[in-house]
């Protein structure tokens, strides 16, 4: 049982037993304050409202970001992904030859057939 | 040829399956592809028949995959041609084809024929598939195939509530024989771990004898209530409530002579047994003299019939119970029979045809002068099955009679005449028929105007007729040393001298015959009154089916019923109670473990990671533990 | 610099997933060029092209698998008979389970959404529901998650398996949301699919990192060798084998991480939960095996005891949980539980009757539940499938043909006689029993007897009860319902007819390659 403690994992026993006590800190801190609390918080009035003082909030809590803004970032982490694959392919490419660049081809042809279906589709455009 | 026996219930499989997913689409086509699918079954086989002869030894098996394949229990989709399969496939799908092709005109203008037609291939099919077999599990597939047919066919107009009764009844005392086919059949591989029909044969010396009587009397239990014998006879009359053609196939031909296929199949079983051929020559006697009195005090033309039909299995099973010889002569009377009876249903359904539906024999009258062709065939029937030489039933049933003289003691004598009384009464009820239908004063109902059937029905009346004179004398040396071979090893029973003198036994029975049919004649020639009048016990208990049916409800139903309400006591409230606590049980938790089902992502969420946890957890557990 | 070497690679080999990738990027070329009313055809034909091509060549290549050469892409994926048994089931199902996607007769534009961005319940929602032609980008998808799941069969790493995983998984979702009708619901089953789907991948990857450091290799040849030679931190395996055990449980629905069945199978579109009953279980159960077999076998005596209390959970969860369920859908999610655990029974037995075991009942059932799925989407009134219990009372009096062949769909999900379910449980428990499992054939039994109630309570309301006023029409299929429908009761009843071939097949498929 004790063999745990030693070896590579043995290595966390300190953070574990770090986080042991933040557990026993947290854990007494709601425990004592259970003790001199009320008994039921949440009946007081005014309690469930956004402040509790102050002004009320006037609209809902949502706010809407335009779903088109997604659509932009998804396509530039698509490319900026493609870009990570470049890099490294462009220092090697020369030594092996025609194969791989005919791989790499393929791989920036799928992505950009995905570009063109986003542009038939006017994901392009900002309507 | 031979290599494709499957070929032969194929067809019409694939027949029947046509016919039941077309339904109202094949109205037109339909029942003539019913008739097909049979006919060329026939054909191919005929074909196979000849192909047989040339084989030595004569029979062929063939497994065409591995059906049941459980442990020791092997059981392969096995068929085996052999003499007595041939002989069957010939007379199912010979004398089916000709009533499906009777029942194109028959049921020509009912609604639902295309189903029947479905029914009727299906029935083939299973019929085929249970003469077909190797083993006795194919034999059960068949069996329960054809009990499902006949159920259906009963029960065809459902909405008569006497045909959904009889349907019932049917189901209910055949599943009584089913138990103990099937017990049969685990008795078998317990004791001989194979179902397969020549390793079962081979083994069946090693059982002791209790062990191979139990055997015996579980496969006896099943014949019986496939053949209605004694005691599960009663449900053969009602199964009349099906179409006629049924009746003539199902109910008279083929599939009530399942039981006789399954003794004789099974003959080193009964064989080798004693007690066990006393038993079923006892249950043969018993049925063939309560069928012949029975049949003496009924009017209804089909039902009469259907006593005969009882009773002349009855003689089938002296036969096979009879053992050695007698075996393939018990066949034979099977063969003439089918053509026979067959003959005289569809003959009482042209008549029904006739009549608007009547089956009252009172009823009835002087219809030789309006069905010239019905009576005529109908006489060879009657001719043939009260045994007047040189027509089929002489050839078939003498036989069977001079055996049961041959026993070689007292029982002999007991067993002989009782065979001699049955031709007496079968002579007298059924001239009794005959007479009352065809000749003397005419009886009928208002509004009757009796016409001859169309031809596609006559015709394969005319066929069986033929085949009701001709196949007796045809069948009784040629057939009989064609079926030997396989009752071989039966050969070297003790023969023993007849108690009489063999052609006083002829003389005995023709003149019985003749002496029953005159009885009859002169009683019934001048008619007799419209409706059943009082009469003396005797007649009343015939009436009454010979309290048959009250024996079965004192011995069976009664005791029965006790048992079922005090099950149902401890059921309700022992076992039910364990499986309602359970139910209850289950319901109630699936009740509450439905609410962890909560539908959000994040409980969801959590019980997965619960899950992880406890996974983990359990491994560690077991590694370190 | 070294030299950089290029890995091997078998392009013959891979031609069935390249031949299904190939179609679905010329699908999207489709989607993208051409008109919208000729695209379900074409796209339909092209998928069926792709998969007779890449049936061609599993078939072409089962004849020629050599162990040495089995290896192939550098050492990633791994093409054995087991594989290809695998990837032929996954060709055959998807192929029926696509052709229930290409029906247009059943309701106007297909079981399909024309726009999946539109607003649920607005204007342009309602008109696009009455008036517009579904999307066919489902196909497309479904070709991208069939080749996943090809890849996720043979893959022989840790690596290629996870990137298989997304690549089968993430069309899956999409394909969810984009139902024609219940579009809420449909989205919401998305939703939760994708959300518990990246949180079960996220386990995965962490168990193939703990894997990594234990064996320094992700290829289960190497974990395999490292395991034996007992060297090296072996709670590191422990955990690993934890956590993508986790992943892979998540995927074939086996209790705790089923949570998503119901929910997902229900809000799916019919077409694409029978897709996922049969496709994604065949992937998920080929993944595990070559997990537990190839890379973990030395580990067989640890992670039995807990895969049997998974196995035990599983079906009772399954079963319990069908018996008070109210939707049809729903019901056969639970089922499909219930069935996995049935599966996992036949994965703990082990040896090579378990695993032949195992491939019989994944392609006999995946045929039987898209028979089942097709038929469900028959039933339909004007809102669409009518999946509710009470709806279906009196099926049987309405159109007899179809309640017949559910109930025999039922039966065969119940393991009666003659039906392909009857032999797959017998194969699975036998091969139980012979690995010394008894306990779970025990419970397994007892569970089916318990999930016989629910499918026998529809059986019942189908033939026994009266038709109502609501009782809906069933819908005369279109030739592709039809063939769906007709290919797997026929595969059902051939299976349990004559079960003998594919318990061959299956036998000489039953051993991986290391």
């Amino acid at each position: 049982m004790w063999s745990i403690v030693d070896g590579y994992l043995g290595s966390y026993a300190p953070l574990g037993l770090l986080a042991l006590v933040g557990v026993l800190i947290v854990g007494g801190g709601f425990f004592a304050n259970s003790l001199l609390r009320p008994r039921r918080p949440n009946a007081a009035a005014g309690k469930r409202d956004t402040y509790e003082c102050g002004l009320d909030p006037v609209p809902g809590g949502w706010a809407q970001m335009q779903i088109r803004y997604y659509l932009y970032a998804y396509l530039y982490v698509l490319f900026a992904v493609e870009a990570v694959f470049l890099f490294p392919w462009a220092v090697v490419y020369l030594q092996a030859g025609l194969a791989v660049i005919a791989e790499m081809a393929i791989f920036v042809g799928v992505l950009a057939l995905g570009l063109l279906y986003a542009w038939r589709k006017r994901a392009l455009t900002w309507q | 040829m031979l290599s494709n026996l499957w070929l032969l219930f194929a067809i019409p499989a694939a027949s029947a399956t046509i016919l039941l997913l077309s339904g109202k689409r094949a109205l037109k086509w339909g029942p003539w592809l019913g008739v097909i699918a049979p006919a060329i079954s026939f054909v191919l086989g005929l074909i196979m028949f000849f192909q047989l002869r040339d084989l030595n030894p004569r029979v062929t098996e063939q497994n065409l995959w591995s059906f049941i394949p459980v442990g020791d229990l092997q059981v392969s989709f096995g068929l085996m041609f052999d003499p007595l399969t041939a002989v069957f496939v010939l007379l199912i799908t010979g004398v089916g084809s000709l009533i499906h092709l009777y029942a194109v005109g028959y049921m020509a203008h009912d609604e639902r024929r295309v189903t029947f037609f479905g029914y009727f291939n299906l029935f083939i099919t299973a019929m085929l598939l249970l003469v077909l077999g190797n083993n006795y599990v194919m034999l059960y597939l068949g069996w329960e195939g054809v009990g499902l047919a006949s159920y259906l066919l009963i029960s065809f107009w459902y909405t008569r509530p006497s045909a959904a009764t009889a349907g019932k009844k049917a189901f209910i005392m055949n599943r009584v024989g089913d138990a103990g086919f099937i017990l049969a059949i685990f008795l078998m591989f317990a004791y001989l771990n194979t179902v397969n029909y020549g390793q079962v044969f081979e083994r069946v010396g090693s059982l002791s004898a209790n062990t191979m009587l139990i055997l015996g009397l579980l496969l006896l239990l099943g014949a019986c209530g496939k053949s209605g014998q004694f005691p599960l006879q009663a449900w053969l009359p009602d199964a009349m409530e099906g179409p006629t053609p049924v009746s003539a196939l199902i109910h008279a031909a083929t599939m009530v002579t399942a039981g006789v296929y399954v003794i004789a199949r099974s003959n080193p079983v009964f064989s080798a047994n004693t007690t066990l051929q006393l038993i079923v020559v006892s249950v043969g006697t018993i049925t063939l003299l309560l069928g012949c009195i029975i049949g003496c005090a009924k009017d209804d033309i089909k039902r009469v019939l259907a006593w005969s039909t009882v009773s002349q299995i009855g003689y089938m099973f002296l036969g096979v119970g009879l053992g050695g010889g007698a075996y393939a002569l018990a066949i034979i009377h099977l063969l003439a029979h089918g053509f026979f009876k067959a003959n005289m249903f569809l003959g009482a359904g042209s008549v029904m045809h006739g009549m608007k539906d009547q089956v009252d024999i009172r009823r009835f009258g002087a219809l030789s002068k309006y069905m010239k062709i019905t009576w005529l065939t109908f006489m060879m029937g009657w001719l043939a099955i009260i045994g007047i030489p040189p027509l089929s039933g002489y050839f078939t049933k003498e036989p069977i009679i001079a055996a049961a003289f041959e026993r070689g003691d007292w029982t002999s004598w007991l067993f002989g005449w009782a065979a001699l009384l049955g031709a007496l009464l079968t002579a007298f009820y059924m001239t009794r028929l005959f007479v009352l239908t065809f000749h003397g004063p005419k009886r009928w109902t208002e509004g009757q105007h009796p016409h001859e059937s169309p031809p596609v029905m006559w015709i394969p009346l005319v066929f069986l007729a033929i085949g009701s004179v001709v196949a007796g004398y045809l069948m009784h040396t040629s057939v009989v040393d064609w079926l030997n071979p396989v009752f071989a090893g039966v050969e070297n029973v003790p023969e023993y001298e007849p108690v009489m003198p063999h052609w006083l036994i002829s003389v005995l029975g023709v003149a019985f015959a003749v002496l029953g049919a005159g009885l009859a004649w002169a009683i019934f020639g001048r008619g007799t009154a419209l409706e059943p009048e009082p009469a003396g016990v005797v007649v009343t208990a015939a009436r009454n089916n010979l309290y048959t049916d009250a024996f079965n409800e004192v011995v069976f139903e009664k005791p029965g019923r006790w048992l079922t309400r005090a099950l149902v006591y401890v059921d309700n409230k022992g076992v039910d109670g364990v499986v309602n606590g359970l139910a209850a049980l289950v319901g109630g938790g699936s009740g509450r473990m439905r609410r962890l089902q909560t539908g959000f992502v994040r409980s969801y969420a959590l019980s997965m990671l619960l899950g992880g946890v406890l996974v983990l957890g359990a491994l560690l557990a077991v590694r370190l533990g | 610099m070294d030299k950089l070497k290029l890995p091997d690679m078998d392009y013959v080999a891979l031609l069935p997933m390249l031949a299904l990738f190939v179609a679905a990027c010329l699908g999207v070329i489709i989607e993208a060029l051409v008109p919208r009313r000729f695209r379900n055809i074409i796209q339909l034909v092209l998928s069926i092209v792709a998969l007779a091509v890449a049936m061609f060549f599993v078939v072409k290549q089962s004849g020629e698998v050599v162990a040495s050469k089995a290896l192939t892409a550098g050492g990633a994926i791994m093409i054995d008979h087991a594989a290809l048994f695998l990837q032929g089931a996954l060709i055959v199902l998807g192929f029926v389970a696509l052709l229930l996607f290409g029906e247009r007769s059943l309701e106007f534009g297909g079981p399909f959404v024309a726009q999946a961005a539109v607003t649920v319940g607005s204007e342009r929602d309602r008109e696009q529901t009455g008036r517009e032609l579904g999307s066919t980008e489902t196909f497309p998808l479904a070709l991208f998650s069939l080749s996943g799941m090809l890849l996720f069969v043979s893959a022989n790493d840790l690596l290629t398996m996870f990137v298989a995983l997304e690549v089968f998984s993430l069309p899956l979702y999409l394909l969810c949301a984009l139902a024609r009708r219940k579009r809420l619901l449909s989205q919401e089953s998305a939703l939760k699919y994708f959300l518990l789907g990246a949180y079960a991948s996220a386990f995965f990857l962490f168990g193939v990192a703990m894997v990594y450091g234990f064996a320094k290799a992700v290829d289960f040849k190497a974990i395999h060798a490292e395991a034996l030679l007992g060297e090296g931190n072996s709670l590191l395996l422990i955990i690993g084998l934890a956590l993508l055990a986790i992943g892979l449980l998540f995927k074939v629905a086996a209790a705790p991480f089923h949570v998503w069945t119901p929910d997902v199978y229900q809000g799916a579109p019919t077409p694409v939960t029978a897709f996922m009953a049969s496709c994604t279980k065949v992937a998920a159960f080929g993944g595990l095996l070559r997990v537990l077999y190839v890379g973990f076998d030395g580990l067989g005596w640890q992670f039995t005891p807990v895969l049997g209390a998974i196995a035990a959970l599983t079906v009772l969860v399954g079963s319990i949980l069908a018996v008070t369920q109210t939707d049809l859908k729903r019901l056969l999610a639970y089922s499909s539980v219930a069935n996995a655990g049935y599966i996992l029974i036949g994965v703990i037995a082990g040896q090579q009757l378990g695993l032949t075991s195992v491939l019989f009942y994944l392609v006999a059932y995946g045929f039987t539940v898209i028979a089942a799925f097709a038929l469900i989407s028959l039933v339909r009134d004007a809102d669409g499938e009518a999946t509710h219990l009470s709806r279906w009372a009196g099926l049987g009096a309405r159109s007899p043909l179809y309640a017949g062949i559910f109930t025999f769909i039922l039966l065969a999900f119940a393991g009666i006689p003659l039906t392909s379910g009857f032999i797959a449980k017998l194969s699975v428990f036998g091969a139980a029993i012979d690995g010394g499992q008894t306990w779970l054939v025990i419970i397994g039994v007892i569970t089916s007897i318990i999930l016989a109630f629910p499918y026998l309570r529809v059986v019942v309301m189908m033939w026994l009860s009266e038709p109502g006023e609501s009782t809906p029409s069933v819908s005369i299929p279109g030739g592709l319902t039809s063939t769906a429908l007709g290919i797997g009761t026929l595969a059902t009843l051939v299976f349990g007819v004559v079960p003998g071939p594919l318990l061959d097949l299956a036998e000489k498929a039953s051993s991986f390659v290391r």
